[in-house]
């Protein structure tokens, strides 16, 4: 048994539950970790510009891997500082374990220098927190972390720790243990065979099915069962902004993303269902609008979760089913395939006509400029769908950008859409594709952002160059808050209050370039293409690219507030 | 309607806070709470008092279970439940008042626990009702003082609330 101080037991208990790589920020309350990380080579420590970027860039290194992602950050400011990238991973259950330094224990209470109360500020915003009081506790704290964090639903877990806990004199019998029970967390285990019984019962009888997908698949890797059960069934699948990639888009039988700016056919779909099968999804207000009254009138709902307090939250489940996506589907799966009862295929060929006539609509048909020239926004999301062959990584901060990327991309795979959906957090982006990039060297790690997003955490640029990571940043640049001047035109009479600021924008291309990356403009949509495979092509640099779109436009289709999913705004002149 | 939910929860820093802020963070309302370690000293019960229909208080118990730190639950107003609050209140009292003081609080079945020349402290165990019941009866005039624990409660019969 080694003797180990706090500090070196932290490293060792990462190193042993297996974590390759930690993102943070040194400050005084760690410096004790932080000298415990310059004496071995296991865990590799990525120094980021800024604590926010930390947590993002382990959220999207955990989003990407399906690992939980980790991160360290000293007291106060640095532990603050974290803050909003916490709230991010919460609200979209990622799995993350946050380490911050606190003053010492004896001045704990006193507003010592850079005194936070992180385990009280950070409270709502994790799924659980420790306060270590002796260095010996940090090995099962540790353990305890990860399995709270990475089980179950997942979420971030917080680990405060005071800097004479770490202190390098005090020592004590290291050991990791194997396993951890607690008797106040248990993980729901398999879903109710009864309830999955009565599911397939109403998936049998279905007219009008619907299955609406969303992140918990991706998170549970259901995403493979879920395809298995929707192609055996036949029914059309949408899946939420979180869920993207959990069916795949090119897919026949998918219908687009649902909601506030879901494809026609899919809000239409929803609307008239009267079997709708959920799974990993949570009603959100940005899916069923905010009356959720009018909300899919005639479905029998059929509601999937590994959260009990996900169900019925808002939306009241006829037939709830509690556990993992995987146990579930796979229960559903020999269940119908025992079962002597077979789907109604002549109500489902009717309600395939259907779907198709409504797919003829062509919600997302782009109309190019009328100058031939004006590039616009959903045009360059295809492009670099073209040229990367549908096959990247792709992150994107908050905005109209992050809606075109979610609706044009198409992605066929889960864990490549990275996005904030939850928390809505412009900056995310960047430094979320930098941990991708860093999770996965070889792959094209693609930022979708805007002039507005990129500036609230561009200073990772420098940490990118630092670490060699090649993130190609496509910059849909409309010179204004895109998404707030959207609701200015429609709500509020195109009354621009605090949305633009053209005059002030930076020349991204000599930003990038000060700080060692390479910066391409485009204006014109005849170099779109050309210029973007340019791009593309420097595979082992970092580019931005900037990238003018027509500051017009508007992200269509759009929910009408207060409506039901089939009232929608199509174009700037037709409605539903 | 009013719920008593009484919570088993390891008995460790943090926890109480979390549980109060579950309240605040999703707006729910707690009108008591009442909470100390059990015979176990590893476990706190704690036990409050809420309102809400069916579906909040089914939210409110879904999430409490979710908190790391909740054991074990029951809604104890679901079955027959026995539930009390202790008070202590001071009232002045002079004169022919002193022997109204007493013998209301006779019939509340309270004690008397300290006296002065014109102040009465007073303890009293009951349903909120009941102490509710009891300051009415005084007179609101004469209190100088309430404090109350906020309610506990315990299943009827066999039942029972332990890990």
């Amino acid at each position: 048994m080694d003797q180990l101080s706090g500090g070196e037991a932290l490293l060792r208990a990462l190193h042993d539950e297996g974590v390759e790589v930690i993102f943070g920020y040194p400050g005084g309350a760690v410096l004790h970790i932080y000298d415990a990380i310059f004496n071995q080579d296991k865990v590799e420590h990525i120094l980021v510009r800024h604590e926010q970027a930390a947590t993002h860039a382990a959220d999207g290194y955990a989003r990407g891997t399906g690992k939980p992602g980790v991160v360290l950050v000293t007291s106060g400011p640095g532990a603050t500082n974290a803050i909003t990238g916490i709230a991010t991973a919460y609200m979209d259950s990622i799995p993350m374990v946050v380490i911050s330094g606190q003053v010492e224990s004896r001045m704990i209470g006193t507003d010592g220098f850079q005194e936070t109360d992180m385990v009280g500020v950070s409270r709502p915003i994790v799924k659980h927190s420790f306060m270590v009081q002796n260095p010996a506790d940090i090995p099962l704290i540790v353990k305890k972390a990860f399995h709270i964090a990475t089980t179950g639903r997942p979420g971030p877990v917080v680990i405060d720790i005071p800097k004479d806990v770490t202190d390098p004199k005090t020592k004590f019998d290291y050991e990791y243990p194997a396993d951890v029970k607690m008797r106040s967390y248990t993980v729901p285990a398999k879903g109710h065979s009864g309830q999955i019984k009565k599911a397939v019962d109403v998936l049998m009888s279905a007219k009008r099915p619907m299955i609406y997908a969303g992140g918990g698949v991706i998170q549970g890797e259901g995403s493979a069962l879920l395809t298995e059960l929707a192609r055996k069934l036949g029914f059309p699948v949408t899946n939420t902004l979180m869920g993207l990639g959990a069916y795949p888009a090119s897919d026949k039988q998918f219908l687009g993303m649902l909601g506030m700016h879901g494809t026609y056919e899919a809000n239409m779909s929803m609307h008239y269902s009267d079997v709708l099968l959920a799974i990993g999804v949570r009603f959100d207000d940005r899916v069923t609008n905010s009356d959720v009254s009018k909300f899919c009138p005639d479905a029998t709902i059929l509601h999937v979760d590994i959260d009990p307090a996900s169900i019925s939250k808002t939306v009241v489940a006829d037939v709830p089913i509690v556990g993992a996506v995987t146990s579930v589907l796979e229960e559903m799966l020999s269940q119908i395939a025992a079962s002597k009862q077979t789907v109604d295929e002549k109500s489902l060929k009717v309600w395939w006509d259907q779907i198709e006539q409504w797919r003829e609509k062509d919600s997302l048909a782009i109309i190019p400029s009328a100058d031939g020239k004006t590039i616009k926004p959903q045009e360059v999301i295809q492009a670099v769908h073209k040229i990367t062959k549908g096959d990247a990584y792709v992150s994107s901060d908050v905005g109209q950008h992050q809606m075109f990327a979610a609706q044009y991309y198409g992605f066929d795979k889960p864990r490549r859409w990275i996005n904030s959906g939850g928390l809505g957090t412009m900056g995310f982006g960047f430094p979320a594709a930098m941990g991708i990039q860093l999770a996965f060297p070889d792959a094209v790690s693609v930022c979708i952002t805007g002039e507005g997003s990129f500036q609230m955490n561009l200073q990772e640029l420098a940490t990118c160059m630092q670490y060699k990571l090649p993130v190609k940043i496509i910059c849909l640049n409309n010179r204004a808050l895109g998404m707030v001047k959207q609701w200015q035109d429609m709500q509020y009479g195109g009354r621009y209050s605090h949305s633009t600021y053209e005059e002030s924008l930076p020349d991204f291309i000599k930003l990038a370039e000060a700080y060692g990356h390479v910066g391409i403009r485009i204006e014109d949509k005849s170099e779109l293409d050309e210029k973007l495979r340019e791009a593309f092509s420097l595979t082992d640099k970092l580019v931005f690219v900037d990238v003018m779109v027509d500051p017009e436009e508007h992200v269509y289709p759009m929910a009408i507030k207060g409506g039901a999913m089939k009232d929608m705004i199509l174009s700037k002149s037709e409605r539903t | 309607m009013r719920h008593i939910i009484s919570v088993l929860m390891e008995n460790e820093p943090g926890a109480l806070s979390r549980v109060v802020g579950l309240f605040s963070q999703r707006n729910y309302n707690i009108d008591s709470l009442t909470v100390a370690p059990t015979e176990d000293r590893s476990l706190s019960r704690l036990t409050l008092t809420t309102t809400g229909d069916e579906r909040r208080i089914e939210q409110i118990t879904k999430h409490l279970n979710k908190l790391v730190d909740v054991v074990k639950l029951v809604d104890l107003t679901e079955g027959a439940h026995i539930e009390r609050e202790l008070m202590l209140i001071k009232v002045k009292a002079t004169g022919a008042q002193r022997a109204e003081v007493t013998r209301t609080t006779e019939i509340f079945r309270g004690q008397v626990v300290d006296l002065t020349n014109s102040v009465f402290s007073i303890q009293l165990t009951g349903t909120s009702d009941k102490l509710d019941a009891f300051i009415a009866a005084l007179g609101e005039s004469i209190v100088l003082e309430v404090a109350r624990t906020g309610v506990s409660g315990i299943s009827r019969g066999e039942k029972i609330l332990s890990l």
